[in-house]
């Protein structure tokens, strides 16, 4: 099998970097940025696409008690002040409770007025919970109320190629039972999952409209290059103040704003499961620190025997991480795509 | 190689990823280096090689050598059946 190659960067800001790591070596110190200087500038383009493009008075955030919702919202505070900023909390009963209490932590942290809306009946309503447990018994019949259950992803680092996933399920008992899952019960439990994140953006845009607010999306650049989120789901939003940053640099950011320490010392979860689950075990390769190493080397052409040292993993192991990358890029094209028109309308441009 | 196998997989992958025959697809042609199938769409082709073929696919099986062509899919087929048959034919004596 060919070799994918990852995209590399060969603008001069590319060639600087690889000149950097000639200089300096490869470590997680390439990733330092000047915090202070990067919050000035993205407070800037934030007021100015509000201003110019949006034409909207302040800005809405989805809080989940992480800490990329809660930079972006330090971030909007810097930008227009905390009067214009609206924080929203989405908490789903039995799923990540910490959350909510993080959630509110970071929205006084921060000075903003907030709200918290319980998305349980509404995925009730939706038919979440019924729909995932059908989807879960097509795999573990003897699945009820009760178990939890989460998904993870099989092991890039040993296997080459394909990603594909397991349940894995808990009964009340404690006893787990890890299952592969086949295309149908994968794509009915992904699009039963899908309901929080499409609900959770619902319900910002509804405050977005009757503040006449723009709303700010919260992925990081890993998430959003790698195409870890939901199309209309926490994907959509109109301006993503923190998508150019690694996530290692958010935690920069973090510190720079007086993030509290129980949300900068938290680990990354996805929210999304009644099992606790990590970003890693369900679509990243690695812990972030290592995947942003990973994706920032794929994307400034610093070869797999440079990485590897730096990150503790072999040579081969950086290569199927890189080939995990393109091929996660590859396969999640679709979600960044705008509407396909037959024929173009004249007159509209975005 | 059972040239039925290849054309069975070629007629699934034409209906179910590509929709339209413009001859460009040969039996070697990389699924993976040609955007034809991705993550999903190897869960897709595990599911068609189990339930056309009756075989049980393993974690371990589910590698580029085995489905990243239809030429890698019908080989692997193929062996799986011979091993499933010489399987009976022990089980039977």
């Amino acid at each position: 099998m060919t070799q994918m190659v990852c995209q590399v960067d060969r603008t001069h800001a590319g060639e600087k970097v690889v000149a950097k790591v000639k200089k300096n070596g490869f470590s997680s110190t390439s990733l330092q940025l000047d915090a202070a200087q990067s919050v000035d500038s993205i407070s800037k383009s934030i007021r100015q696409s509000l201003a110019k493009n949006l034409k909207r008075r302040g800005s809405v955030v989805g809080l989940s008690g992480g800490i990329d919702s809660t930079v972006t919202l330090g971030l909007c505070v810097k930008a227009i002040g905390p009067e214009k900023v609206f924080a929203v909390l989405m908490p789903e009963a039995g799923v990540d409770e910490e959350s909510g209490r993080l959630g509110e932590l970071a929205a006084r942290h921060f000075g903003v007025d907030y709200t918290s809306e319980n998305i349980t009946p509404a995925l009730e309503a939706l038919g979440h919970y019924r729909r995932y447990a059908e989807a879960v018994r097509m795999v573990i019949p003897q699945y009820g109320p009760g178990w939890k259950s989460k998904v993870v992803t099989s092991d890039t680092l040993s296997t080459s190629g394909y990603t594909y996933f397991f349940l894995v399920a808990q009964e009340p008992g404690g006893q787990t039972h890890k299952v592969r899952l086949p295309m149908k019960p994968y794509l009915e439990i992904l699009a039963a999952t899908n309901f929080k994140q499409r609900t959770r953006k619902m319900i910002e845009y509804h405050h977005a409209d009757r503040l006449h607010y723009a709303v700010a999306g919260t992925p990081n650049r890993l998430e959003y290059e790698l195409g870890f989120f939901v199309k209309q789901g926490d994907g959509s939003a109109d301006i993503k103040p923190i998508a150019h940053l690694y996530k290692s640099q958010v935690y920069q950011l973090a510190e720079h704003l007086g993030v509290p320490a129980a949300i900068r010392e938290r680990k990354p979860t996805t929210g999304t499961f009644s099992m606790d689950q990590g970003q890693d075990e369900f679509f990243f390769s690695l812990p972030y620190d290592k995947m942003d190493l990973c994706l920032y080397a794929c994307n400034n052409g610093i070869p797999a025997e440079t990485v590897a040292p730096a990150i503790g993993l072999t040579v081969d192991q950086v290569k199927r991480v890189f080939a995990d990358i393109d091929t996660k890029r590859s396969t999640t094209r679709y979600l960044h795509m705008p509407p396909i028109l037959v024929e173009g309308v004249p007159g509209v441009s975005c | 190689m059972d040239h039925d196998l290849e054309r069975t997989v070629r007629e699934f992958i034409i209906k179910n990823f590509i929709f339209e025959d413009d001859g460009s697809l040969t039996p070697e042609t990389s699924f993976l280096d040609n955007g034809i199938i991705d993550s999903t769409g190897v869960l897709e082709l595990i599911t068609f090689v189990e339930e056309t073929y009756g075989i049980k696919v393993v974690d371990q099986e589910i590698i580029p050598e085995n489905f990243d062509s239809i030429h890698n899919i019908a080989s692997f087929v193929e062996r799986r059946l011979i091993s499933l048959s010489d399987a009976r034919c022990a089980a039977a004596n």
